[in-house]
């Protein structure tokens, strides 16, 4: 099998802790793997020693059949960065952005120029192209930043969080551009805590937290596997909380408490609705998908403290 | 199961000049963000030395004698060629590289692309020497128009100012590797930079100082750097001159790899 990226035992460690435990995985070509994690579980390490730019702590990596360890610099001209953070140059224009990038790759100023020109264009940037950057909305800045990554024609494309902080059109411009690379066949690699994301452009993905790959699949299969075809979120007055969850454990229905409402997984609904006939209980059911995959398995609370 | 390599790539330039190519691609950067604003920015870098130029040289000429055979301005004069090029190197290895590493977040953008940290450094002093030579182009060009040197050797100032910028730069760049933040740079101004302006004989022979201060006078670069400046441009080289110019590579050779590995130490994580 083709891997155009594949890790085995790969470990980052910073001083005692630990952010990347001993994962293994692989990417194929032409394919679109996603790394989803609540925030601290590793995802930006694990990207940071993929692009060659982070020290491999232990493990073995390759990166488009090249060892990061020995030909590090060799695998940062075959990937291309869309960064978490904007690493724009405020002092050029969208065009002087892109020439100055491809002079660090060595490309000839004819290539360069015609590869700006169709980048500029497939990311709806050509009337901007010569406006400073720090003029640029939110959204543009994220287009040309994709734009910059793929100007020396990288074997692979990796984005970290691509769309966090975009309003919504602007995501979802962002994910229209992704998809057509998709088709075009990029192969690419991306971080998200947005389940929607993942769901829309990952062909196969892994869920980590604490630096550990907890599951890997499809997307849809992951949801079927984990969570079933529905969730059932049980709401409920304050004082019928008590009753609620002495109820649920009798019946042995295991739940995740979401501190207003119950998260009741992969359980024929049916049993639930004597529950809805107490009027301090309401019963909603839903489709499962992607999101409840990431709290069954990462649990509700919260990260960045 | 095994990866298959990608073949489409280049070849990466390898050994000395590739690698040389990198940091200049990084100089290149620089420059190009610098003619953005050079007019801006180009009145400040000749106005403010032949300010104080005029002010010293002519206000408190007037009342200091020759130095030495030469007029007090000439002495000034040859003084300032130092202290502007190490001005050029410091702004822009302190302030600048900060500014870039750490506002802009462009080294971050840089070192994703084949450029290493080491060159990345080597590159930013590179520029850091250049705007030490633009410093001493304007002084040294008003010198020879006011007939303030004379000698062909004055010439070798633009070289010597160079190295006085990598010098410094790498001086100025281990401080800003170690910043926590932007503001604290201005302690190397404060307690560094500045006074070495006012101890390392720019505005008054090194030799006027008592005893101890001497000594310690004699230890900072800028004492070494003035010192050599000022035999180029009366045109006097004897053993000082080399031993001068011996002090500032030695300066030099120790303090790049210093720079270079406190911004490993900041930048790889």
């Amino acid at each position: 099998m083709n891997s155009v990226i594949h890790a085995k035992g790969l470990t980052k460690r910073f001083g005692d802790f630990t952010a990347v435990d001993s994962i293994s995985f692989s990417v194929g070509r032409q394919e679109c793997f996603g790394f989803l994690g609540p925030n601290g579980a590793g995802k930006s390490s694990t990207i940071g020693m993929i692009t060659a730019i982070s020290p491999v702590t232990s493990g073995h990596l390759e990166v488009g059949g090249l060892d990061v360890v020995k030909r590090s610099r060799m695998v940062r001209r075959i990937v291309g960065v869309v960064p978490q953070e904007d690493t724009l140059d405020g002092d050029m224009t969208v065009i002087q952005n892109l020439r100055v990038y491809a002079r660090y790759y060595d490309m000839p100023s004819p290539l360069a120029q015609s590869r700006s020109r169709e980048l500029l264009d497939l990311f709806q940037l050509t009337d901007k192209a010569n406006s400073e950057v720090d003029m640029l909305s939110g959204g543009m800045r994220r287009r040309l930043l994709i734009a910059r990554a793929l100007l020396h024609s990288p074997a692979i494309l990796i984005l970290d969080e691509p769309t966090t902080g975009l309003d919504p059109q602007a995501k979802h411009l962002v994910w229209q551009k992704l998809r057509l690379l998709k088709a075009q066949g990029t192969t690419m690699l991306l971080t998200t805590h947005n389940m929607e994301e993942a769901a829309i452009l990952c062909n196969r993905l892994v869920i980590m937290d604490y630096g550990r790959i907890l599951v890997h699949g499809i997307p849809t299969e992951l949801v079927t596997q984990h969570v079933g075809s529905e969730v059932s979120e049980v709401r409920f007055t304050a004082q019928a909380r008590d009753a609620v969850t002495k109820q649920l454990l009798d019946m042995n229905i295991p739940f995740q408490d979401g501190g207003d409402r119950f998260y009741v997984y992969s359980v024929d609904g049916q049993l639930l609705e004597w529950l809805a006939s107490d009027h301090n209980v309401w019963l909603e059911r839903r489709p499962a998908n992607l999101e409840d995959v990431f709290f069954r398995l990462t649990g509700r609370d919260l990260r960045d403290e | 199961m095994s990866a298959t390599t990608v073949a489409h790539v280049a070849a990466d330039r390898g050994g000395v000049l590739g690698s040389l190519s990198r940091s200049y691609r990084v100089w290149q950067r620089n420059r190009d963000a610098f003619l953005r604003v050079w007019k801006t920015e180009f009145g400040g870098v000749v106005a403010e030395p032949l300010l104080v130029l005029t002010a010293v040289g002519l206000g408190m000429g007037t009342y200091i004698g020759d130095i030495g055979g030469r007029s007090y301005t000439e002495f000034v004069a040859a003084g300032l060629l130092a202290s502007y090029a190490m001005f050029g190197a410091t702004f822009e290895c302190t302030f600048g590289t900060y500014m870039r590493m750490e506002t802009r977040r462009l080294f971050q953008g840089i070192l994703a692309t084949p450029v290493s940290v080491d060159e990345l450094v080597r590159g930013e002093l590179f520029w850091a020497a250049t705007r030490s030579l633009m410093h001493a182009t304007v002084l040294l060009t008003v010198s020879y128009i006011f007939g303030l040197t004379q000698s062909p050797y004055a010439l070798l100032a633009l070289p010597v100012s160079i190295l006085i910028g990598l010098m410094f730069g790498s001086q100025a760049m281990l401080a800003a590797s170690a910043a926590p933040s932007i503001n604290s740079l201005t302690n190397f101004f404060t307690l560094y930079v500045v006074p070495m302006f006012f101890f390392s004989g720019v505005f008054y022979p090194v030799d006027g100082l008592p005893e101890a201060i001497q000594r310690v006078a004699w230890v900072l670069p800028l004492t070494s750097a003035t010192e050599l400046m000022r035999s180029l441009a009366y045109g006097e080289i004897g053993a000082q001159t080399f031993l001068s110019l011996a002090i500032l590579i030695a300066f030099t050779v120790v303090f790049i790899p210093l720079s270079i590995r406190g911004m490993r130490r900041r930048l790889i994580k």
